[in-house]
């Protein structure tokens, strides 16, 4: 049953098979994506018809590579840009709500913390239409009143930031707290005692101390804003995301392309995900 | 007064991003969700997009299958993880577990948009699965095994996994060892001591789980979307044509406003039912 009981060899053996099976499931679809981003052939399945790596590298008029298909690139830069502006707010914004609710006392706190855990109750395609229509009724209230037109208030890139933002801090607040509810606090006070002022002391001592769950939560943050559909879906002005620009083309019929970029997203975020996990047991050890 | 003053500094931003991101929209949905066109095409207060959602079939049909699928989805989930977990936590020997584990946690990391095709690409017609089974004779012409319930379901676990499986180690870490022995020693069958003591255990991660895995089914559009096809009938999906395809934004409005009280209302007899609050089952 576990390590230190005897169990029947039958019962094991099941067990195990089951085990394989799980990972078999898990990593099936990941692999054939991959191995068919090198197949040399028009369409995206079997039979094998030799290896290529025309969907990387070609530019030729019926078959381009990743690296010379204008749209998939410019919507990975829009990607990326979102996903830096996105984990940079997220982990400020988050940061100061762990440190609110961990250090800080004041009325109504209860109520407060239990609605900074709201976003993650809140399906994300409601996130996205609440916040397209409230910037949509704050838009026409400004011009009609003020006769302004704020440019970030229609879909573009900035209200899908600010979309995408509105439960990643939730998600950095909670990694965040994690480690401060650990922190010994009298190194504060003895640097208090010492005569160090409260930012010297937050800045000192309290933010080294937080580096690795900000690390962490930084490049969870990164990949939560960088594969986001629910809430990007409705926010989203002309410059698409990747997921979005994926999507349409998924949809519509797919080609080799669509494994070729598979593969690129597929190995570089398993090697932040591995990063990301290596430093995180570190911390542990 | 400098006490204070942090005070001040932590609690403007939060509440700026609450109230704003958070409180606003959400006010906002609902009282647009209120109002709709009249016969002038002037807009004024009116239940009639809730009208619509009870006397349109389609529409509140959608949304209870929806419903019971995602809870059916959340069920599998935890059956499906719970024996990898506890393998991983209390079966496989401590030098291999961490890498069982990292090997778990990976793929999760992929957008779940990569993912789903992967599966597009194995299940569809001219799929990968299609080509073996005829290759080998069992069928003579391809079989369609997408865009049906059940491979709708099995992308939705497939999806939410991760959300499960990780609460599920964390709480069964706790777990010492020591009283399953104990249990063992007094007799007890392996049913019984799952039932009677891993289970009771490990509850606050199974709610902190299953209420993850809700959530993220129900308001799932992808998933549904690409591998249900056409027949997926997913609540999301008539939200999306409310506002893209009809351009009915009030209407849209009225139906997130209603998936949103459904999600609260699950979890709230959930987080009832399990004796759990939701601080706990999320941090």
């Amino acid at each position: 049953m576990i390590r230190s009981l005897p169990t029947g060899r039958f019962y094991r053996f099941g067990y195990t098979a089951y085990v394989s099976l799980f990972y078999l499931f898990l990593f099936s679809p990941l692999v054939i994506t991959c191995i068919l981003a090198f197949n040399d052939s028009n369409f995206p399945g079997l039979p094998w018809e030799g290896f290529t790596l025309d969907w990387f590298f070609a530019d030729e008029e019926h078959r381009t590579g990743i690296f010379h298909d204008d749209r998939n690139l410019n919507a990975t830069w829009i990607s990326l840009q979102t996903a830096v502006a996105v984990a940079f707010l997220s982990l400020i914004i988050g940061t100061m709500a762990a440190f609110l609710f961990e250090q800080e006392q004041f009325r109504f706190k209860q109520a407060l913390f239990f609605l900074a855990l709201t976003p993650l109750v809140i399906p994300g395609v409601i996130l996205g239409i609440s916040l397209l229509l409230a910037s949509n009724s704050a838009g026409l209230f400004f011009e009609n009143n003020l006769g302004i037109d704020f440019e970030i208030l229609r879909p573009s890139f900035g209200l899908v930031v600010l979309g995408q933002m509105s439960f990643i801090s939730t998600f950095v607040m909670l990694v965040v707290s994690a480690r401060l509810k650990k922190f010994d606090t009298s190194l504060e006070d003895a640097a208090l005692n010492l005569g160090a002022t409260r930012p010297q002391v937050i800045r000192y001592i309290t933010i080294p101390y937080l580096k690795p769950a900000l690390i962490g939560a930084g490049s969870v943050a990164f990949l939560m804003s960088f594969e986001n559909f629910n809430t990007t879906l409705f926010l989203v002005g002309s410059d698409t995301t990747l997921p979005i620009s994926l999507y349409l083309q998924v949809r519509d019929g797919s080609t080799p392309l669509i494994n070729a970029i598979s593969f690129v997203l597929i190995i570089s975020t398993s090697v932040l995900a591995l990063v990301n996990l290596l430093v995180s047991q570190k911390k542990i050890d | 007064m400098a006490g204070r003053l942090t005070l001040y500094i932590f609690l403007a931003p939060v509440l700026l991003w609450l109230f704003l991101l958070i409180v606003l929209p959400h006010i906002d949905l609902f009282f647009i969700s209120l109002q709709a066109e009249n016969d002038m095409g002037d807009m004024v207060w009116s239940l009639s997009n809730y009208e619509a959602f009870f006397t349109e079939k389609i529409y509140w049909l959608t949304f209870l299958r929806t419903a019971v699928y995602a809870i059916l989805t959340t069920i599998l989930t935890f059956l499906i993880t719970f024996p990898i977990a506890f393998y991983i936590t209390k079966v496989v020997s401590l030098r291999v577990s961490g890498f069982f584990t990292i090997l778990l946690l990976v793929p999760f990391w992929v957008s779940e948009l990569v993912r789903i095709y992967g599966w597009m690409i194995l299940l569809r017609e001219s799929g990968v699965f299609n080509h073996y089974l005829m290759q080998l004779g069992l069928i003579d012409k391809p079989i369609e095994m997408l865009y049906n319930d059940i491979s709708m379901i099995m992308g939705l676990v497939y999806t939410s996994m991760l959300f499960m499986v990780v609460p599920l180690i964390s709480s069964l870490e706790g777990l010492d060892d020591g009283l399953i022995e104990a249990a063992y020693d007094l007799g007890a069958s392996k049913i019984v001591i799952i039932w009677k003591i891993v289970i009771p255990y490990i509850m606050p991660g199974i709610t902190s789980g299953s209420i993850v895995v809700f959530m993220l089914t129900l308001g799932n559009y992808l998933t549904p979307n690409l591998m249900g096809g056409k027949n997926s009938l997913w609540f999301t999906e008539q939200i999306y044509n409310q506002f893209i395809a009809s351009f009915n934004w009030n209407q849209g409005a009225a139906f997130g406003f209603l998936l949103l009280i459904l999600s609260t209302l699950i979890i709230w007899i959930g987080l009832k039912v399990t004796r759990q609050n939701l601080s706990r089952a999320l941090s």
